[in-house]
């Protein structure tokens, strides 16, 4: 099987080149593991990687031309050779490995997390079957960042617009019964671009490992800002 | 020495469960606290735990915290200190609602309380009934934890070194924790982390296998950092081999499977935990449903082709109960097996899971090991929590669900009692520049150049060794004849080379660090399983197939200087009940 992948390391290349390698695959084989066959023959090739099932996050990366997952991409399904490249937009550390930083940072502007106000009881705050439900495809998000990186407005505006994977969190706190600080969330996200740079492109959802749909989310925020300013 | 340094009130080196359950309550405290892991704290390998975290909220069935005790005590045959279990068991209710509060998404009952699932070795009434006291998140728990428990760290503002790796603990003369050397791994820069306390919340080590439901991370860096600084590993021959890893490949599936009511089926289609455990049936205790599967494929009543696993049925659930209860592991058997569960069953096989041993410490995360004055002295400075650590809660075989209880209530506790070292002891020690040393000099090995084998061959022939010299059942001769190769594997790490010497997130370096750390942690499993001799919980030996109290009912401890072997006892009086005595143990 025929890989080509990206290469760069900042200590000894001056540009960045693909670099073609031959690994025998096997059935069932997922890229993660491909990518491991291409570290037998050079150890000095680097990606992230871990769990090696989808939750964890740490593989994302664009395989002919899209955003993926290594570990839960079949081999099988790919079209040879495969070219393995670092996300887009987001500056390259080495080979496959990028800087995540303005993402995570997008993430932290969120508040990505729950915030009572009331005093809490001495047991669990209750929340019915069908709230809970709300939160269904949107808290299972791993931050793996395929979403955020495939998502032009997010390469243009990084610093400004808080691309997919931060939205659907700042939806899947305003989507939580329990959640108090709902109109604090709707004020943050006001102005040209936090929320609103979103084109509903869509490029989010089509690449979504985990099949969680940002758009959507997105559109209830503006939904929520809508009536919150009535 | 010019390398730069950093100060903070308590270093804690792992982002997991425990870490980060720590770390919320020193940045509550307004301690200063840095969190170091090598991965962005939500690739932590708490995110891949399934089925949930027990606690005795009698949501769905009654439940008493006292069942809960008694479960755990039998769960490890025994082996577990009734004191830490007892903390624990009560500890388990206030934590849960605190995860609650935080943000945790649980299911919900139609009363709006949090869902429990029924799970292996948990009954009523001190062995009666099947209990449901597992609060679950889906078969999501650990991912829903482990992002919450970030997410109030970014609120309570916790420093965090992410991709940083640590080297080695930094120790004084009098053997007390300093901090630790560690390695920032983007841009290959060695950083000396001074602290007045440091916590070990490294996780496991199930990378030491080679089929494992552990993720590439789970090394056991925590505890081979404690063997070097001169600490022993406590019961490391208690690895549990989780009944129900996707066979020939090892993604979990969890107990919560079997806890919605799915089964294990033999070739001829028996369901054959019937013989093995006539009360609990599939959801008796895992050691006993592993060693279940494992002789029914010894006996040649395996499925497939090779006769090399059996299946796990979930088809007569319905659609409806796997699709919600059990997302997560539908999306792995649809990934990675190609069938949807609600349809096809699963082919499964015990696979290596979860250290029971690890990090000797007391109920109050603090480490202790034998020194002048008895088998308990605490290490000053260093602490130890979750999986990396040894309570000892689980004894000789976990319950599931009572990890992500484990690495919450002794994040926690370990939390408090830094606080209150650190109001006791408000300055640092001094940090002699000889202190350094050792870890500069552990990693400056491997900027030795030339030839040499691969980190690679080495670690691959390491995985394979353990598999066949330390797995489910063992015997003297073939742990002996492990035990010796290991200590010419051993002997191959000083011949090992790396090609790449660059900086910039030098991964090989990393793995190669790693390889050192998996050796030390192999070499302790392999020696404390070949010095018992007897059969409990999750160490089964052909040769002494009965537990033996009378020679037996002791910790284990390893030290790495020569290789050596101790003992502690178990401390079987609880805190305010009275103790378990040891019992046979029937599911």
């Amino acid at each position: 099987m025929k890989l080509r992948v990206y290469r760069y390391n900042p200590d000894t290349d001056i540009e960045p080149r693909m670099q073609a390698f031959e690994v025998k695959s096997w059935p069932g084989m997922m890229l993660r593991e491909a990518l491991l066959e291409v570290r037998k023959q050079d150890e000095s090739f680097a990606f992230r990687h871990s769990c090696g099932e989808g939750v964890c996050g740490s593989d994302g990366m664009n395989v002919n031309g899209r955003n993926r997952l290594a570990c839960i991409t079949p081999v099988a399904e790919l079209k040879e050779p495969i070219d393995v490249r670092p996300f887009p937009g987001r500056p390259v550390i080495r080979d496959l490995v990028v800087d995540m930083t303005q993402f995570y940072e997008q993430y932290r502007n969120v508040r990505p997390y729950l915030v009572r106000k009331d005093p809490l009881p001495e047991a669990e705050v209750l929340q019915s079957p069908a709230d809970r439900e709300k939160l269904d495809g949107l808290y299972e998000c791993i931050l793996c960042g395929c979403c955020s990186t495939s998502c032009p407005s997010f390469w243009w505006n990084p610093e400004k617009f808080h691309g997919p994977a931060a939205l659907l969190q700042a939806y899947r706190f305003l989507a939580d019964s329990r959640d108090q600080a709902t109109d604090e969330r709707l004020d943050d996200l006001e102005g040209p671009y936090k929320l609103f740079r979103c084109h509903s492109i869509m490029n989010c959802v089509d690449v979504c490992p985990k099949g969680l749909n940002p758009t959507r989310a997105i559109n209830k925020i503006k939904d929520l800002m809508l009536s919150h300013a009535i | 020495m010019s390398l730069p340094k950093r100060r903070f009130d308590s270093l804690i080196i792992g982002a997991g469960g425990a870490g980060l359950n720590a770390a919320l309550r020193l940045s509550a405290a307004d301690a200063r606290v840095a969190v170091v892991s090598k991965v962005f704290p939500t690739r932590s390998h708490t995110v891949a735990a399934q089925g949930g975290v027990n606690a005795a909220l009698a949501n769905v069935l009654p439940d008493d915290w006292h069942w809960h005790m008694f479960d755990t005590v039998k769960g490890s045959d025994y082996l577990g200190d009734q004191d830490a279990i007892e903390y624990m068991c009560r500890e388990a209710i206030p934590t849960v609602y605190e995860l609650e509060h935080a943000g945790v998404p649980f299911s919900r009952l139609d009363n709006g309380r949090i869902y429990q699932r029924a799970f292996g070795g948990m009954s009523q009434n001190f062995g009666g009934d099947q209990a449901a006291r597992t609060c679950a998140a889906a078969d999501r728990t650990g991912h829903a934890i482990l992002h919450t428990l970030y997410q109030q760290n970014l609120r309570a503002r916790t420093h965090f070194f992410d991709e940083f790796f640590a080297i080695d603990l930094l120790r004084d003369e009098e053997g007390a924790i300093l901090g630790a050397l560690v390695l920032e791994i983007e841009t290959g820069a060695p950083l000396v982390i001074e602290a007045k306390t440091t916590l070990l919340a490294t996780g496991g080590y199930g990378q030491v296998f080679r089929t494992t439901t552990n993720a590439f991370i789970n090394t056991g860096d925590g505890m081979a950092m404690a063997l070097r600084a001169g600490v022993p590993l406590q019961d490391m021959e208690f690895f549990q081999f989780h009944p129900t890893g996707v066979a020939g490949k090892g993604m979990l599936i969890t107990e919560g499977a079997r806890g919605e009511g799915g089964y294990l089926m033999n070739v001829r289609g028996e369901r054959f935990m019937e013989r093995y455990a006539p009360k609990a049936l599939d959801l008796a205790s895992r050691d006993v449903v592993s060693r279940a599967i494992a002789t029914e494929v010894r006996e040649g009543r395996g499925c497939g082709e090779e006769g090399d696993h059996v299946l796990l049925k979930l088809d007569h659930l319905g659609r409806d109960v796997v699709g919600r209860r059990l997302p997560g592991i539908s999306e792995i058997c649809r990934t990675f097996l190609g069938i949807d569960p609600a349809e096809e069953p699963i082919p499964v096989f015990p696979t290596a899971h979860y250290a029971m041993g690890g990090i000797p410490t007391d109920r109050l995360g603090r480490v202790v090991a034998p020194a002048r004055h008895g088998p308990e002295e605490v290490v000053p400075g260093l602490y130890a929590a979750g999986e990396c650590a040894c309570v000892s809660v689980h004894g000789a075989n976990r319950l599931g669900g009572n990890s992500l209880l484990d690495i919450l209530v002794f994040g926690r506790a370990a939390g408090n009692d830094i606080i209150q070292f650190l109001k006791e002891k408000p300055n640092h020690r001094p940090l002699p520049d000889s202190a350094v040393e050792p870890a500069l000099a552990r990693l400056a090995r491997w900027d030795r150049k030339g030839e040499g084998e691969t980190v690679h061959a080495v670690k691959a022939d390491l995985r394979k060794l353990m598999e066949d010299h330390c797995g489910v059942f063992r015997t003297e001769a073939v742990m002996a004849e492990g035990v010796d190769k290991l200590k010419a594997l051993r002997e191959r790490i000083d011949g090992v080379r790396l090609r790449d010497h660059s900086q910039t997130f030098n991964t090989a370096r990393i793995e190669a660090l790693e390889l050192d750390n998996l050796v030390d942690v192999g070499m302790a499993t392999l020696m404390s399983a070949l010095y018992r001799q007897e059969s409990r919980g999750a160490h089964s030996r052909v040769d002494f197939p009965k537990r033996d109290d009378a020679n037996w009912m002791k910790h284990s401890l390893y030290f790495r200087e020569g290789d050596r072997m101790d003992f502690k006892p178990v401390r079987t009086k609880p805190l305010t009940v009275e103790s378990f005595p040891p019992k046979e143990r029937v599911y």
